[in-house]
């Protein structure tokens, strides 16, 4: 996925001179994941820098830069520290075009590894992706395989309002099954991991259907997608699963056309419960598919305590609880 | 006391006690007030470095008073911009301007006719002045006290009032508080109300200007007391950092709402001063002084064009009014700053100088201010035809789920059917879609 990323910064920066990437090591070393490993060579250090560890200033410049007439793509090191620019990012970036009544815009994509499962403690695995869908302006992408990554950054960079493009570092390398103790396979041994030279894109607010079933929905995105892949094809589950790819704008008729059609519906991500995306999705299944449900709806998701270092199987949403959610779901 | 396993209090008794200082200004409500701990130089004495000059150099300069206007009423010193005698009765001009527009703003806002409204009186010269030493095309980004930017460049007057009204004729849909403007046509960012963000956000802008090889720069303005926002500290690493063609300009009124300048650490030292740390150029200029302010900022974008780094600019001022219409300062400071106030009135004090070179009298003045009441007047009433705040819905309701995303996405389209539902029960009157 690390390739697939770095390939769409190139094909981005290729067709436009005004798209500049620039972040805490992202320029002459290419990036602490290397996702940007070799642009600065290849563009030059004006298109390609490092900035001072400021994610507010790097968020704030972008928004200069944005209004300008660049197309900045900003990355903060890792989602944890996106913190420091969330007031450029809510009050700033996302409501440019609407103070200004669409003088001005902030075309950037903020791109971020987030998401557990690497041992990064509680400063190094969070995925705070529903700070971000509930400010109006933004939107939130999410990619969960090589192709896909490239497909949508290139949207993400193209698009011009804001976006927050989530990278799940748990899977730069390749899909996870969800055991602790089981490696990742690498990439190359999937059909997803294979990415098209050149340009090509994937429309935001648009699902993947991942998997087909008749007995129940799974809403996912990111590291679940594989995860739940995997619990299904060890329990014999035949499920719809959507890779939501984007939460804002999300594909409302994928989700009910699924749920229509099955009846039920899990969602499984890795944030914190409490005010989670899941709510989100979980209320809107209720609001719009009451009548086709046949059990409640259910979700399965990390704890509400930060991320424990040692603990941190202990916390992610693995086979054993998402398990033990589809047992319940589908014996109502 | 926390923290402490027992016992362990004791273990300190013979160290002294630590104490806290809480910032205290000199006057409060019923003191006299007496100025003269203030540092006024006398004018034409500051040294005036070349454009290019390495901050190091700089020192005394961001502690100092850069001052052209002395007692005489004349211009003294290398930072006389010699500017003619047209260009001083045009800056004269807008700033009487200003002034007259904030008057009127002002009672408008008394009368109803719109919900807020913030003066820059005695702080005309820091923005009208200033802006005038930019091109037109160089990018400002504004807070909310520099009205006269617009002024200055020939913004119609009637867009600004349309805008406080939030009336129909407001380009920005009745969307802002008034008075937080935004004309890409004349290079004037749109204004945001948290403080300082628009600092790094002019440095961003700027740095873009110099990656495309571009001949513009970007201006910042903040009030002293938002200098100890984070952004704008952040504004100060990335300026200099990139030597990005940026002036930032700090405007030090001395009160920030209720707050003292000590609460920024004004106590301590300058907020020129806060150039220095950085490796900026810093300077500290008479804000009062519109000679000065024009010069110090003229000074300061040549040196940004000439690829020679950014300028942090303190412009020493005082707050004549009031913070805002919500805002009753008898109740925190000495009434008598605004009369003691060691630095005069900016407009008075170029009238003066005007009619000190030969080129103005007290009768033409009149006639420019009156010249200017009226002139804000008309267009006051002009506006007033495309209504006023609260006196019905002026703009379409649709119009509310516009621009939050370049296209609607159907959550918003959902949400923008269901407000026009409402409309009839809501608003029996009738309103259009
Ligand atoms: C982030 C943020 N915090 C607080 C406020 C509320 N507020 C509005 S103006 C103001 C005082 C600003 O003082 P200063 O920067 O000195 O500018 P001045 O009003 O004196 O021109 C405050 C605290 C705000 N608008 N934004």
């Amino acid at each position: 996925m690390i390739e697939a990323i770095n390939d769409a910064l190139a094909v981005s920066m290729e067709r436009d001179p005004n798209v500049v990437v620039m972040g805490e090591d992202v320029g002459y070393f290419g990036g602490v994941f290397r996702c940007t490993a070799g642009l600065q060579e290849k563009f030059g250090k004006t298109r390609v820098f490092d900035t001072p560890i400021s994610e507010c200033g790097i968020i704030a410049v972008a928004v200069g830069m944005g209004a300008y007439g660049l197309r900045p793509v900003p990355e903060i090191q890792f989602a944890d520290y996106i913190y420091p620019g969330l007031d450029q990012l809510i009050s700033e970036a996302a409501r440019l075009r609407y103070r200004s009544a669409g003088e001005y815009i902030a075309p950037m994509t903020v791109r971020s590894p987030f998401g557990g499962g690497i041992f990064g403690g509680q400063t190094h695995s969070q995925s705070p992706e529903a700070i971000f869908t509930h400010v109006s302006g933004l939107k939130t992408v999410i990619p969960s395989t090589p192709y896909d990554a490239k497909g949508l950054l290139i949207s993400a960079i193209e698009d011009n309002d804001p976006v927050i493009f989530f990278e799940p570092k748990r899977i730069y390398n390749g899909p996870f099954s969800g055991y602790y103790d089981k490696p990742a396979q690498p990439w190359k041994k999937f059909d997803a991991s294979v990415v098209p030279e050149g340009y090509y894109k994937i429309p935001l607010g648009k699902a993947r259907l991942a998997a087909e079933g008749e007995q129940l929905t799974i809403l996912a995105y990111g590291t679940m997608v594989h995860v739940v892949e995997a619990v299904c094809r060890e329990k014999g589950v035949e499920a719809d699963i959507l890779d939501l790819r984007t939460l804002v704008p999300l594909d409302i008729e994928a989700i009910e056309a699924s749920v229509e059609k099955t009846g039920r519906c899990l969602i499984v991500h890795e944030a914190t419960r409490t005010s989670g995306f899941g709510a989100e999705l979980s209320a809107l299944v209720t609001e719009r598919c009451f009548y086709h449900l046949e059990a409640p709806v259910v979700r399965v998701t990390g704890f509400d305590t930060p991320y424990p270092h040692s603990l941190e199987w202990a916390y992610f949403p693995g086979p054993v609880r998402i398990g033990e959610a589809l047992d319940k779901i589908l014996s109502e | 006391m926390a923290d402490r396993p027992d016992g362990a209090a004791q273990q300190g008794g013979n160290r002294p006690k630590l104490a806290l200082h809480v910032p205290e200004p000199k006057f409060r409500p019923g003191d006299t007030v007496d100025f003269s701990h203030l540092q006024i130089p006398e004018a034409g004495k500051q040294p005036r470095p070349d454009e290019t000059c390495d901050p190091k150099d700089m020192h005394e300069l961001a502690f100092g008073l850069v001052r052209v206007l002395g007692e005489d009423n004349k211009a003294h010193g290398p930072w006389d911009p010699k500017l003619d005698p047209d260009t001083l009765r045009k800056m004269l001009g807008h700033m009487a301007m200003t002034r007259a527009f904030d008057e009127r703003m002002f009672r408008g806002q008394r009368q109803g006719k719109t919900s807020f409204y913030m003066k820059c009186t005695g702080e005309e010269a820091t923005s009208v002045a200033a802006s005038m030493a930019l091109a037109a095309d160089d990018m400002v980004f504004p807070s909310y006290r520099q009205q006269g930017i617009l002024i200055q460049r020939g913004y119609p007057m009637i867009e600004m009032i349309n805008q406080i009204y939030s009336n129909k004729g407001d380009k920005l849909k009745g969307r802002q508080l008034p008075i937080m403007y935004s004309s890409r046509e004349h290079s004037f960012f749109t204004i945001s109300g948290n403080l300082a963000t628009q600092t790094p956000q002019a440095v961003g802008w700027a740095m873009a200007s110099a990656i495309k090889g571009d001949s513009r720069i970007a201006a910042t303005w903040v009030g002293e007391g938002s200098t100890a926002e984070g952004d704008f500290h952040s504004a100060c690493t990335f300026a200099t950092v990139y030597h990005a063609p940026v002036i930032l300009n700090v405007i030090n009124n001395q009160w920030a709402i209720s707050s003292f300048s000590g609460f920024a650490g004004a106590e301590r030292t300058t907020f020129a001063a806060r150039a220095l740390g950085y490796g900026l150029a810093g300077l500290r200029v008479d804000g009062n002084d519109a000679l000065a302010c024009f010069a110090a900022e003229q000074w300061a974008a040549n040196r940004a064009r000439a690829n020679a780094g950014p300028t942090l600019i303190e412009f020493f001022t005082y707050r004549a009014e009031g913070h805002s219409t919500s805002d009753d300062p008898s109740g925190y400071r000495s009434a008598q700053e605004r009369s003691e106030w060691p630095l005069g009135d900016p407009i008075t004090r170029l009238k003066d100088h005007l009619i000190a070179i030969g080129e103005w009298d007290e009768a033409r003045q009149e006639k420019m201010d009156l010249e200017a009441a009226e002139l804000v007047k008309a267009t006051t009433k002009e506006a007033e035809a495309n209504g006023i705040l609260g006196h019905g819905l002026h703009h379409p309701f649709r119009t509310m789920f516009e621009d939050v995303f370049e296209e609607l996405p159907w959550h918003l389209k959902e949400q923008s059917e269901q407000a026009i539902r409402e409309r009839e029960i809501k608003f029996p009157g009738g309103l259009e879609l």
